[in-house]
């Protein structure tokens, strides 16, 4: 059994189904991040897990215990940063970090040291006099996940907490957050829309569409063995190329893998195309080739990505032999979208 | 000059023309209230026939008697008393009912809060001039004729829907996420409307207190059918209908009174006007 | 693959401190208590009257006595009959549409006006509210002053520039009673009413009537078919708000005519005042303010269409 687990979950607003039959399993110390786009009701399922949303049907136990509607949020262990890091704006930052540690009536003594223990590991000392809209986004992020620890929680709930922040403190905020967690070893559940965040954070990703979740793995599996043509476009960018080869059947390839005949060494088994290029753009380290393949019905639009150590000219509207390695070719099967594969994850 | 700079030279002049006509219709009576709460006697009472004689400026040092009268010769400190007393106990009853019951239709009640929320609001365009004749039996039932007590027990029909109606949108614009963090930081949802919710919605609350006592400040028709004593009246009631001997109105100290009265009123006005059109503009039902 | 830790976590339960689910926890009745003396108040204050409003309109009440006897239509029957009750109907809805259509004409115009970037808007704002600001039985007053026979400043002033060459005695005068309360409610209620639109402007996002201006509308084009559409919900709730309160005054009317000379100048409220309570009629009383109810349904009616509209997002 898992440390948070998820049975059947189900959540209805009236007609919308915004989390439809989850099966969930956490494990212990884990960072799992729960990934898709708006709507697909990665926030709704954490909500459950937290207490604020009531499941329609199913049910969530933390570290083996049921938790339903008899336990309300402060009773199930867990500490939850939001988007909007929900400062007290009325309070400084020392008395946010306290306020959880208060409701515990703990004594004063004990607060004020686990408060100065929260700040320290997050560097912010020195800005526990301030009122939050007296801090920086960064300093606020902080803040949040200071008050979030102090309380010794058995589960912390992410919900997109670095997408308040600009893009460069994004990438460092990752980072960091990536340490902490593994430093501090307690189960995470983190929401993101943001496939980057989820594939440099995450132990493993829950992938989720529709109130569905569609694939649950490690960073590479997900990536690499895509459960279904969803999954495959979701992640990666530019996304996976999917074309159609039969009524039955779409093939899908990584840009990545799409490379210039050339570029092959003989010796390595390869499934041939012919590209026609309608446009290159040149991003410095890499080249993007957009064009179509020639001998599929319709329009089958593919993206190619060539490093730039491949130097091969390509030219707008010529056309050229690209391929891809038998083992990085994927096939979906055209009706259900899901991956027909012998390669198992 | 070019002929546009001409045409927009008078453009502009137009313009200002026409924004102090409109200030100068809605302003001038207050000017005229100014003369007559201060001008002497002899200044005012000059019959307007003499067209040699300018009403429009103080022919002769402004005077003070009439102020003094006010508050010294007439029974208006007496109303200026009873308005706070009343308005005090209203203000009470008001908060005691439209704060929980803001929080609740803001917070607490899903679909069909919103529709309660629109239906307290529909309450507040029930007019005096409809229900004063069933109150008139209600009061008459309970012995409270000629007693502020009847306005103490009236008024809150409608300051509750209004004040109810704007702390709903005090009590939404407060962040769900800070209710949620405090769920999960340790607190019940009483806990939390007692130690996050409240505090932050000071603001809010002061504003229902003082736009509460305005309301009562000018309310006349149910003062007019329940007060019949001179010393039970209010300041809005007193003034029009007790300044007066015999058939001669005391035009200095009445708009002494007027004046006096409307300026703090104003002020407060001014101070939450934005505030209140966003809550209107947004119609009803959004706060 | 797990974690690196520091070292083994105990089980972390929850501290014992925090019990299950209370009542204050139950966020249902929590909503519910909270509500009900709100709720108790409207109900029992404003709902059972207006019942019995209702109820004593086809009754024979007096306000002497506690008696209650049923005559069904008949008192209807008698002021339908009374021209006066015929005149107070006419006047009430010939002073509310008059005031509201310039008071109206005159807001939208003021608050183009104000709205070319002005200095000394903020002060101008606030002399604006003051119309509003003041008690209504306070403004009549003042307004009978200003409107005295023998001293009104206005007759002075229209003598003294020679745009009258008789006199005015406003309150003497059926029509010139009717003009006088005209003018108090739409002095009282057009500055409000500017404030609002004014509002409701720079409510309206400034690309769309640039992109007009850009179009090439002329200035009335634009008026017409662009900025008046943009305010129409806010100028909706606006005039709703002044029909209900004008259709519904008690004190301008009182205060300077008295429904006087000659009972001309009634409206619905102060006829009713003075049947219902002067005259301790309660059932004759009742049954004149019960027409103003259909004016209070429209307006709702027309409030709540304009709050789903701009709830849809139009």
């Amino acid at each position: 059994m898992g440390y948070v687990e998820a049975r059947s979950l189900h959540k209805h607003f009236g007609e919308v189904r915004a989390v439809d039959g989850v099966d969930l399993d956490v494990k212990e110390g884990e960072l799992l991040v729960l990934l898709g786009p708006s709507g697909c009701g990665k926030t709704t399922l954490m909500r459950m897990i937290a207490g604020l949303e009531i499941p329609t049907a199913g049910e969530i136990y933390i570290a083996g215990e049921l938790v339903d509607q008899d336990v309300p949020p402060r009773a199930r262990g867990i500490a939850m940063v939001f988007q909007s890091y929900a400062l007290y704006p009325h309070k400084t930052a020392f008395q946010n970090i306290a306020f959880p540690l208060e409701a515990l009536r703990k004594p004063p003594a004990e607060i004020k040291r686990s408060v100065d223990w929260g700040a320290g590991m997050f560097g912010i000392r020195h800005l526990l006099g301030r009122r939050p809209r007296q801090l920086s986004g960064g300093e606020r992020q902080r803040v949040a996940l200071a008050r979030s620890v102090v309380r010794e929680p058995r589960v912390f709930l992410f919900d997109e907490p670095l997408s308040n922040l600009d893009a460069q403190l994004r990438a460092v905020a990752r980072f960091e957050l990536k340490q902490f967690q593994r430093q501090i070893g307690t189960t995470t559940i983190y929401v993101t829309h943001d496939q980057i965040e989820a594939m440099g954070l995450g132990d493993r990703i829950a992938v989720m569409n529709r109130g569905k979740v569609r694939q649950i793995g490690t960073p590479q599996e997900v990536y690499n063995y895509p459960a279904d043509t969803f999954v495959a476009t979701f992640l990666g960018s530019p996304p996976m190329n999917l074309v159609p080869r039969d009524v039955h059947t779409i093939i899908g390839f990584r840009p990545e893998t799409f490379l210039p005949k050339s570029a092959f060494p003989a010796d390595v088994h390869v499934e041939t195309f012919q590209l026609r290029v309608r446009e290159v753009e040149h991003l410095g380290s890499d080249r993007l080739v957009y064009g179509s393949l020639e001998g599929f019905q319709g329009e089958a639009p593919v993206i190619s990505d060539i490093p730039s150590t491949i130097t091969m000219p390509i030219a707008e509207g010529e056309t050229y032999p690209f391929a891809v390695a038998r083992p990085n070719l994927r096939t979906f099967d055209a009706q259900t979208g899901f991956r027909r594969d012998d390669r198992a994850a | 000059m070019t002929r546009r700079r001409w045409l927009r030279r008078v453009k502009r002049i137009a313009l200002y023309a026409g924004a102090a006509l409109f200030t100068l219709f809605a302003i001038f009576p207050f000017y005229w209230m100014l003369l007559t709460a201060f001008k002497t006697n002899r200044d005012l009472y000059v019959g307007a026939t003499d067209l040699s004689h300018i009403p429009w400026i103080f022919n002769e040092p402004p005077t003070l008697q009439h102020v003094q009268l006010l508050f010294l010769g007439t029974p208006y400190l007496t109303w200026v008393r009873n308005t706070v007393l009343v308005g005090a106990a209203v203000v009470v009853i008001t908060l005691v009912c439209a704060v929980p019951a803001g929080y609740s239709l803001a917070r607490l009640s899903g679909r069909w809060g919103e529709r309660l929320g629109i239906g307290i609001f529909l309450t507040y365009l029930v007019p005096p001039t409809l229900l004063f004749i069933p109150f008139a039996r209600v009061i008459a039932l309970l012995g409270l004729q000629n007693s502020p007590w009847a306005l103490v027990l009236i008024y809150p029909t409608f300051t509750i829907p209004f004040c109810t109606w704007l702390l709903m949108g005090f009590f939404r614009s407060i962040p769900r996420d800070i209710e949620e963090q405090g769920l999960i930081d340790g607190y019940s949802r009483w806990g939390v409307i007692r130690a996050i919710v409240l505090p932050l919605a000071v603001s809010g609350i002061l504003t229902a207190v003082i736009f509460a006592f305005t309301l009562v400040l000018q309310e006349f028709v149910y003062a007019l059918t329940f007060i019949s004593s001179v010393g039970k009246m209010t300041v809005s009631l007193g003034v029009p209908v007790a300044l007066v001997r015999g058939d001669v109105f005391y035009w200095g100290s009445l708009m002494a009174a007027a004046l006096i009265t409307s300026i703090p009123i104003a002020i407060v006005y001014n101070l939450f006007i934005d505030r209140f059109i966003a809550g209107l503009t947004a119609g009803a039902v959004k706060g | 693959m797990t974690a690196l830790r520091r070292e083994a976590h105990p089980s972390l339960a929850p501290p014992a401190i925090f019990r299950r689910r209370t009542l204050a926890d139950r966020e249902d009745l929590l909503g519910r208590i909270m509500l009900a003396p709100a709720l108790i108040y409207v109900i029992v204050l404003v709902g059972a009257p207006l019942l019995l409003a209702v109820l004593l309109s086809f009754s024979a009440s007096f306000a002497g006595s506690l008696e209650f006897r049923w005559i069904g239509l008949r008192n209807f029957a008698s002021i339908l009959a009374d021209s006066q009750f015929r005149l107070a109907l006419r006047n009430t809805t010939l002073f509310t549409v008059i005031s509201q259509i310039l008071v109206m004409i005159l807001a939208v115009t003021a608050a183009h006006i104000l709205e070319a970037a002005f200095a000394g808007r903020r002060v101008v704002r606030f002399l604006l509210l003051l119309p509003w600001a003041v008690p209504v039985s306070l403004a009549a007053m003042a307004w009978t002053w200003i409107f005295d026979s023998t001293f009104s400043v206005i007759n002075w002033t229209l003598k003294v520039t020679g745009l009258l060459s008789g006199w005015f005695y406003w309150f003497g005068d059926p029509t010139l009673a009717m003009i006088a309360i005209i003018t108090v409610h739409v002095w009282r209620m057009f500055p409000f009413a500017t404030v609002i639109v004014l509002a409701g402007m720079t409510a309206v996002p400034q690309d769309i009537r640039e992109a007009a201006v850009i179009d090439g509308a002329s200035f009335w084009r634009r008026l017409f078919q662009v900025n008046l559409p943009l305010l129409l919900p806010i100028i909706t709730v606006s005039v709703l708000f002044g029909v209900v309160f004008t259709s519904t005054d008690l004190g301008v009317v009182w205060l300077l005519t008295r429904g006087g000379p000659y009972n001309s100048t009634h409206v619905l409220s102060t006829l009713a005042f003075q049947r219902g309570i002067l005259g301790a009629n309660l059932g004759q009383g009742a049954s004149i303010a019960i027409f103003l109810l259909p004016v209070l349904f429209l307006a709702a009616v027309g409030m709540l269409r304009v709050a789903r509209r701009t709830e849809v997002g139009a």
